[in-house]
């Protein structure tokens, strides 16, 4: 991820000098369309994938939600179960129903609630939405300025100051951290974050008041990366010939480092923040129980749990489209952070 | 037909005194610091598994009946505070014939389902036809249990008259099952699934919103039936799913109790913190820890293996151990120790492994061993849940036991869902398995060890139609003494002479909760209590 233009298959060649605001137009929509259309197919795999993938691993959602606390249930209301919810189905019948229900834009039920997967997820990505952006928030709004400083006084106190910082914020994981900030909450303040989800839009106040922590309990962690690339690239860049000629030619220090090396240096923090943004929104299983957060990672794990097909197969989908779309808007911002590199 | 029990039945002028003196004698004895329930309040407890759906007749899971159970009222229902004792409900009084095969139920006027239309009979006859005859495309879970109904007529507005085709033993308390909720005949004339996703019923508190995975909230409902009641002007159930996150939201006050039980551990914890602001009752639980042997397999396929396996297990001195630990005490056979038809220790220490000479039980295990052919050092491997209370604690407990008779077991803990396929294709040596429920009856509890070609819960893979034949004897007898004794041999059968399984330990339910919460008092199951409308809050 050193040079810029190492990144990215469709944004690898140099931008084309004295072109036209036209053809510049032109290109940036092929581009856009072709990685558009190269999503649906990457989808389609990436569903059967998921489909086939928990065929294969062992447990059924009928047993659990009939026989598992021992109650006296026949072999005849199981299998009465099982054909309501088309698990007696052929695999490709049940493959080939949930493909045309997904061309439909319908997901299907829950096998395990009977409601809607579109809504049983719009309930919860609300929440990981938001806390996904809090985060990122937070960790950019810190990682940036402390991986400059670092860079800038390299080998200084400065440096050692934020190296620990961001040491300790990688070493400690975001739930042990959340748990922390809950029991010095309660045994110093004798306060407890909100136990319930309320929409920004309906009291920003009760909703800020639950999500800050672990916004600020996962931000640590993510911050913690991010200020390590920062640092690194910033230090790469600081001793490219380009920054050495600035020098030389008397530029300010402060126009040398926010528009030829900072700039430059930011490409691997936006992979980066990216990556990590599309993480958070399923994957923060651990840091959403601690905060009894009604998440989407808490779904996909009670969901995998319960052997909801339906549901798991809504979700891993709306988590792989996730994935491909915020690298497709990476590689949108690298192009608008380096204009060296070029829509093809 | 002569009365049997009765709900509520004006009784004679002798029968009078003798009230009024007991009346006299409870108030004379009554605490003076007992207080007066308090109206207001809004109680707001925590339900640690989200419902999967709304309908009783078709879920097992306390999941439902935590959040849900208070908008509902069954027939009849546990007295919690004298279980199992069974109380009226929507049923004002009862009689049975007296050869046991006809129940009659006297229905209370003026009850009011949520949308303001008043309950019948034919309430109560759509209900239990849903659950003992569900129609083509609905499930009823315990429809197996009321196999011996042969018919539920409503003859009038206020009356329901069961008609068995056996006198069945316990059926009163079987009707009190605390998911029998009595819906409404015409929503389910129209749609019999209706209920999975909706709420209407006749009980102490209305519906008011459920936040899927997040909150349920119910309000007062003003014309319940019984009048005063209920106390709180509502409830909000919290579904908190981590442990941490319970036992911060009870430390915190945010929630004042939940309903299922915490560990001993996180108990000591709580009441550090909360000092005399909490309060905890403990109490045996209906739920126990067994394993299962897979008889299909070398050398599980022996009773000698199996016996031997039992005998080293010290019951006695784990529960002392383990009670400290995780929520498990009791030590008991196939009824729960203490209820009606618990084996007594005195005769329970004949069966194999719960002699309280541990060292000549084991010194017989080894000789059982050799003599069946088992190796010195001979493996195998222990299946279990991967969840840490009680489960992980009886595991390594297990593992130990065993070592101490020369054998090296593998503890392996699986996700639930791969655990139970397991144990289903008979893909195990032995595992850790467990039943709950919510009223001691062999009936119920039992079930599970008849074959497997007839029981879907039998893990074992046995066939044993000696077993069978007690099981159905136990369950057409209406003398209890009768019924005993074969529960008994029963019972000598599955834990001593084949050993298919062994019981390790009963549960012990232990409830923290903070003192505001008055009216509260815990059973012998998390199933039977929240109808919350007996419950108030002092501040």
């Amino acid at each position: 991820m050193g040079a810029p233009h190492a990144v990215g298959e469709a944004a690898s060649c140099l931008f084309p000098p004295l072109r036209s605001g036209r053809w510049v137009a032109r290109a940036v929509s092929r581009y856009i369309l072709s990685r558009l259309l190269l999503i649906l197919p990457t989808l389609l795999a990436v569903a059967v994938l998921i489909f086939l993938l928990l065929r294969v691993v062992p447990g059924d959602i009928v047993e659990l939600r009939l026989v598992l606390g021992g109650s006296y249930v026949t072999p005849e209301v199981i299998a009465a179960e099982r054909a309501r919810l088309g698990l007696d189905a052929p695999l490709w019948e049940q493959f080939l129903t949930w493909m045309l229900g997904i061309f439909r834009l319908d997901l299907g039920r829950s096998m395990w609630s009977g409601e809607p997967v579109a809504r049983e997820i719009g309930l919860r990505l609300q929440l990981s939405l938001q806390l996904a952006l809090m985060a990122t928030l937070f960790a950019t709004a810190a990682a940036i300025p402390l991986g400059v400083l670092a860079a800038v006084f390299r080998g200084r106190w400065v440096d050692h100051l934020v190296q620990v910082i961001s040491v300790a914020g990688l070493a400690v994981p975001s739930f042990w951290l959340g748990i922390l900030m809950i029991l010095f909450l309660l045994s110093v303040f004798q306060y407890l974050p909100p136990l319930t989800f309320t929409p920004l839009w309906v009291d920003p106040k009760a909703n800020l008041a639950q999500l800050i922590w672990p916004a600020l309990a996962v931000g640590y962690r993510y911050s913690a990366v991010a200020t390590r690339m920062t640092r690194s690239a910033l230090l790469e860049v600081l001793g490219e010939d380009y920054v050495r000629t600035a020098w030389a030619k008397g530029l300010a220090g402060m126009v040398i480092l926010r528009k030829h090396a900072l700039r430059n240096a930011l490409m691997p923090v936006v992979t980066v923040i990216g990556l990590e943004f599309a993480f958070l929104i399923g994957g923060l299983v651990v840091t959403e129980q601690v905060f009894n957060l009604n998440g989407i990672g808490k779904l996909i794990v009670d969901a995998i749990g319960q052997r909801d097909y339906t549901l798991i197969q809504g979700l891993l989908l709306l988590v792989a489209s996730g994935y491909i779309l915020v690298n497709f808007l990476v590689d949108l911002i690298y192009a608008w952070i380096d204009p060296r590199i070029s829509y093809r | 037909m002569r009365m049997q029990r009765t709900g509520g039945r004006p009784g004679h002028r002798a029968g009078l005194a003798v009230m009024v003196g007991i009346l006299v004698i409870g108030l004379l004895s009554y605490p003076v610091t007992a207080q007066t329930p308090r109206q207001g309040g809004i109680l707001t407890y925590i339900v640690t598994a989200a419902p999967p759906s709304f309908d009783a007749h078709r879920e097992t899971t306390f999941a439902m009946i935590h959040p849900i159970r208070p908008h509902y009222n069954l027939l009849v229902k546990f007295d919690t505070r004298n279980y199992p004792k069974v109380i009226p409900d929507l049923a004002e009084s009862w009689t049975s014939s007296r050869d046991g095969m006809t129940w009659t139920f006297k229905i209370r006027q003026g009850v009011k389902f949520h949308d303001g239309s008043i309950l019948t009979s034919r309430d109560i006859k759509a209900s239990f036809d849903r659950i003992v005859f569900p129609p083509e495309g609905v499930i009823s879970v315990r429809q197996a249990v009321y196999q011996g109904v042969r018919a539920i007529e409503a003859p009038d507005p206020q009356t329901v008259v069961f008609r068995l085709k056996w006198a069945v033993p316990s059926f009163l308390e079987k009707l009190a099952s605390p998911f029998n909720w009595i819906y409404k005949a015409d929503i389910l004339a129209r749609d019999q699934r209706w209920y999975e996703r909706n709420v209407m019923g006749t009980g102490p508190f209305k519906f008011v919103e459920y936040v899927r995975g997040s909150r349920w909230v119910g309000r007062r409902n003003e014309d319940y039936f019984e009048r005063g009641k209920p106390y709180l002007d509502g409830y909000q159930a919290l579904f908190i799913t981590s442990r941490s996150a319970m036992i911060a939201a009870l430390k915190g006050g945010q929630a004042l109790i939940e309903f299922r039980g915490v560990s001993p551990a996180e108990r000591d914890d709580l009441v550090r913190t909360l000092g005399d602001r909490i309060a905890v009752q403990e109490a045996p639980w209906l739920c126990n820890l067994i394993v299962t042997f897979n008889t299909k397999k070398k050398p599980f396929d022996d009773a000698r293996v199996r016996r031997a396996l039992t005998l080293a297990v010290d019951r006695w001195g784990g529960s002392n151990a383990l009670s400290q630990i995780a929520f498990v005490k009791p030590v008991g056979g196939m009824m729960r120790p203490g209820s009606e038809m618990a084996t007594p220790e005195s005769e329970l220490v004949k069966l194999a492994g719960y002699g309280r000479n541990i060292q000549q039980a084991r010194t017989e295990a080894r000789a059982l061993l050799r003599e069946a052919g088992v190796p010195e050092n001979f493996s195998f491997t222990l299946k279990n849940r991967d969840v840490a209370m009680p489960y992980e604690p009886i595991g390594i407990f297990l593992v130990d036991q065993w070592r101490q008779i020369g054998l090296h077991v593998s503890h392996v803990q699986q996700e639930t869902a791969t655990y139970l396929a397991d144990l289903r294709a008979l893909n195990y040596d032995a595992a850790v398995d467990f039943a709950c429920d919510f009223i001691d009856d062999p009936d119920i509890q039992l079930a599970k060890f008849v074959s497997a070609d007839i029981s879907p819960l039998n893990y074992g893979g046995y066939i044993d139609r000696q077993l069978d034949l007690m099981y159905f004897q136990q369950s057409r007898s209406a003398d209890r003494a009768t019924r005993l004794r074969v529960v008994r041999q029963f019972e000598k059968r599955v834990l001593h002479d084949q050993a298919y399984v062994m019981y390790v330990l009963w549960w012990q339910r232990i409830i923290p909760y903070w003192r505001k919460l008055q009216g509260y008092k815990t059973t012998t199951n998390h199933y039977v209590e929240p109808d919350l409308s007996e419950y108030w809050l002092s501040e």
